[in-house]
């Protein structure tokens, strides 16, 4: 398709709006954890990093930081393992039903947060509880990892479609176990893509709210629902602000990591 | 290790088995298990005296849904800013998606991938809070449109804007794959053929364009439909399913009747995505 150059400027004009749109609300974020007015004012009057070291002291964000990196790193365990076995059988075998599990595997994303949310907490008060298991951390880590397994799925899923199975049988030709084939061959193939995939399932972890808010037992309080509970509270918003700031700061870096190990397509694996 | 592994080498069924049967009773049992616990609460009542859940079946929760003007305004009002926040990202993220597939240098195309999926990881309620922050009585916004008030405020229509902002990645990456399968060399062809760029967009992009456009759609509206925690930011007074579902199990403790209104975006959800699948869009997710 020929396009007139009034055309061009005009889709050039939308993509540099567009990016305008999407970035200008975070760069206020970051603007505005320097700011030094304690009640919000803008524009702001004068700068201070006094806030910053304000956080840095702040137990309650520090206590939570460390739960949602346990929660984090619970829930990408379990979705790397079960997330890399379900795309080997995806794509290594053809099987009756194939489309119902791969779909299994987005439902929990594409339904909505709270059906999830309200699903497990339900689950838990009507069944687990009368188990004897009630909830906490181990329920948190059973929600995150529920909707963490399909990041690692897609990205293992798109290293095994490319690599084919060439190598493997090559190496199995020659001999090899079927165990240092997977420790020689396989494993080293998909390893970028099992780290591209934990790294986005620990940020996807890192980043839920509602499903936490559903699951979460006394006392365990993940960084999003720390800040969700400070945010309605004025005298707390500078710290919020600090803390807002660094979560977008450290939000490049599973994208960045991600694109270096396994590609572009990795980092689309969220949707 | 390598007798176990060259047994199941020589089994592929077996090896089938054993690869899927961990994810599966994950994703059955703790999954489908929690929706199927939640179908069944959600028939269950809460004895208005002692606060019990009564584990009988009664249709008394759909009964006060469907009788109640309120849930269904709630559900009309939900269904409205769903609709809304995917026509808006349709209509930003199709021209970005179209620039950076068809137009942008293969180099810069790389980078603008970069800048559209880096947000995305930004925390959600960080992106929330820095549109409560822009919207704010005498904020940046209301500054922009001269003094105090000239903005929209918090309200149903800061609740479109900002799930619109928050959805929009989810829109433009899809549609950016679609397109960016669509070889160039077929617009050209089309050229070639005398077709005026109006009639190259309908036949040639227009059938590559919607399959993807109903794939985003999925998250956009899906996200939505169960969103309560923007609402909660920048909403207001208003009122939406997510937030009925929240107060009936934070405030009322009644978790059938929530579990009830939890059942109308599944339901919602399952309409559209039984209409979407026939667009191909479900093979695009």
């Amino acid at each position: 398709m020929t396009l007139s150059p009034t055309a061009r400027w005009a889709l050039r004009i939308t993509m540099g709006l567009g990016l305008v749109f999407i970035y200008v609300p975070l760069l206020l974020v970051l603007v505005n954890s320097f700011n030094g007015d304690r009640t919000f004012a803008w524009p702001p009057h004068d700068l201070t990093t006094r806030w910053w070291a304000a956080a840095w002291q702040n137990d309650g964000a520090r206590q939570a930081l460390l739960t949602s990196v346990k929660a984090g790193l619970g829930a990408t365990a379990i979705a790397l393992v079960l997330g890399t076995m379900v795309a080997f059988a995806c794509q290594r075998f053809t099987f009756f039903g194939r489309d119902t599990v791969s779909l299994l595997i987005v439902l929990p994303i594409a339904l909505p947060g709270i059906v999830t949310g309200i699903a497990l907490d339900s689950a838990w008060r009507s069944v687990m509880g009368d188990l004897g298991i009630g909830k906490g951390m181990f329920s948190v880590i059973v929600g995150h990892a529920t909707f963490c397994v399909v990041t690692v799925y897609n990205n293992v899923l798109a290293r095994l479609r490319r690599t084919g199975t060439n190598l493997e049988d090559a190496s199995a030709d020659l001999g090899a176990s079927p165990w240092q084939t997977f420790r020689y061959i396989t494993f080293p193939m998909i390893r970028t893509a099992l780290l591209a995939g934990g790294l986005l399932a620990f940020a996807l972890s890192f980043d839920e709210i509602i499903v936490t808010t559903f699951t979460a037992g006394p006392g365990v309080t993940t960084l999003p629902i720390w800040i969700f509970n400070n945010l309605f509270r004025p005298n707390q918003a500078p710290i919020v602000n600090v803390v807002a700031a660094v979560l977008i700061i450290l939000s490049v870096i599973p994208v960045w990591l991600a694109q270096r190990l396994a590609g572009p397509e990795a980092g689309a694996s969220r949707t | 290790m390598s007798t176990l592994g060259s047994y199941l080498h020589r089994r592929p069924r077996l090896r089938l088995a054993a690869l899927l049967s961990a994810p599966l009773l994950w994703l059955v049992v703790a999954y489908l298990g929690a929706l199927a616990v939640l179908l069944v609460s959600a028939f269950w009542t809460v004895n208005g005296f002692t606060g019990e859940t009564v584990r009988e079946f009664s249709l008394a929760n759909f009964r006060t849904i469907l009788a109640e003007e309120v849930y269904r305004a709630v559900t009309l009002r939900s269904i409205g800013v769903a609709a809304a926040v995917t026509g808006i990202c349709v209509v930003l993220a199709v021209p970005m998606a179209f620039f950076m597939a068809k137009v942008a240098s293969a180099r810069s195309r790389h980078w603008l991938v970069i800048a559209i999926l880096t947000p995305l990881w930004a925390s959600y309620l960080v992106k929330a809070y820095a549109w409560r922050i822009l919207l704010a009585n005498g904020g940046p916004v209301d500054t922009l449109l001269g003094g105090p008030g000239s903005g929209p405020g918090y309200g149903l229509f800061a609740t479109i804007l900002v799930l619109s902002y928050l959805w929009l990645p989810y829109m433009i990456l899809p549609v950016y794959a679609g397109l960016e399968r669509l070889p160039d060399s077929l617009l050209e062809a089309s050229a070639d053929l005398g077709a005026r760029a109006g009639r190259t967009f309908r036949t040639i992009v227009l059938p590559i364009l919607i399959p993807s456009v109903f794939a985003g759609s999925i998250f956009t509206f899906s996200l939505s439909l169960g969103d309560y925690i923007t609402v909660q930011i920048v909403g207001g007074k208003t009122q939406l399913l997510g937030n009925v579902v929240y107060a009936n199990i934070g405030a009322a403790n009644n978790l059938p009747f929530a579990a009830a209104i939890a059942t109308i975006p599944v339901l919602v959800m399952v309409i559209y995505l039984v209409a979407v699948r026939r667009s191909g869009a479900l093979e695009q997710l």
